[in-house]
């Protein structure tokens, strides 16, 4: 992307921080929350973190991964299994990063 | 208040890492980082600015992981809902999920109160603060970081973090399951577009399993 491209993203994003932060503070008269957006809050968020991040768990260069040997995966295991444990986000980072970096560095994967 | 800010301000070290080892120029990141505001619809954008994807499929992602705000906005209405417009939108862009959360255990009673001002905007000075510090650093350590060890990686880590606590029941697993599925398996479609499939699949079966199944208890409204 060039720079143009980039700034007009982050001034979109911007928009899109006000907007959702502002949604029902806009108007001057009180609007009720409609059903269809409470039962799509309930997905919609969680589809779009997932949609994000599996890629960037499972495909390196587009593909599938076909090995079991990919930092990555092991990095997840970990973080996930803390995160069961303590249900803290923080400690699951901290767990999968430095099981990334042992394979990453360690072994090579 | 300072034990969940020291879990934001790492988060916010990671997304500053993130941003600029995605490939995003330093003053690019500075921008997005002061403007934006929003950690998970950062980290999520980026994967797909790197990518090249169109503007729109951006912006659908960051509203999408952003809705949850759109909540958010109708209960602060009910405390600041007597102010002047350019109040009201100022103090909903700078309110993010943890000032929500605090300040609602903290003021149970959905009305307004004198106390409520003072409070609301030390809980919005400090959490900028300890979002915006930790997020520059993180710009400005990240080309010292060798790419090849992966830390942008904490980033998804974050995000996976998040997702897990959204998680509440079956439904929500099977929706989640079968997002990811749609990323990936749509993964060659052009302009990113699996990012969109994706969050309608999802959001899709959670609605049919909805209809499907009724929750046991009724959904405590917001």
């Amino acid at each position: 992307m060039t720079t143009a491209q980039l700034v007009i993203a982050i001034i979109g994003m911007t928009v899109v921080s006000v907007i959702t932060r502002g949604f029902f503070l806009m108007s001057n008269r009180e609007l009720p929350l409609p059903h269809w957006l409470m039962q799509g809050l309930r997905y919609a968020p969680l589809a779009a973190l997932v949609a994000a991040i599996a890629p960037e768990i499972v495909m390196t260069n587009g593909v599938l991964i076909d090995t079991w040997r990919d930092a990555r995966l092991f990095a997840v295991a970990v973080g996930s299994a803390y995160f069961v444990w303590r249900r803290d986000i923080l400690g699951m980072i901290l767990a999968g990063v430095a099981v990334l970096l042992a394979l990453r560095l360690g072994l090579g994967w | 208040m300072l034990g969940p800010s020291l879990g934001m301000s790492a988060w916010a070290l990671v997304t500053g890492v993130a941003m600029v080892k995605a490939g995003l120029p330093v003053p690019v990141a500075v921008a997005m980082t002061l403007f934006v505001y929003a950690g998970s619809a950062q980290l999520a954008a980026l994967p797909l600015l790197a990518a090249g994807a169109p503007l729109w499929v951006i912006l659908t992602t960051a509203f999408c992981v952003n809705l949850r705000f759109v909540i958010f906005s109708a209960q602060w209405r009910k405390y600041f809902g007597h102010r002047p417009r350019w109040q009201r939108l100022l103090l909903g862009y700078l309110a993010v999920d943890l000032n929500y959360v605090l300040f609602v255990r903290r003021f149970p009673k959905p009305k307004p109160a004198p106390e409520q001002w003072p409070y609301f905007w030390g809980g919005i000075v400090w959490n900028w603060l300890s979002w915006q510090a930790p997020s520059l650093l993180g710009i400005a350590l990240a080309d010292r970081i060798p790419t090849e060890w992966g830390l942008g990686f904490a980033g998804v880590l974050a995000l996976l973090g998040v997702a897990y606590s959204l998680l509440a029941g079956r439904k929500t697993w099977v929706a989640g399951g079968v997002a990811a599925i749609a990323a990936v398996a749509a993964f060659g479609f052009p302009l990113k577009l699996n990012i969109v499939v994706a969050i309608a699949a999802g959001v899709a079966v959670g609605m049919v399993l909805d209809r499907w199944i009724p929750d046991a208890k009724a959904e405590p409204s917001t």
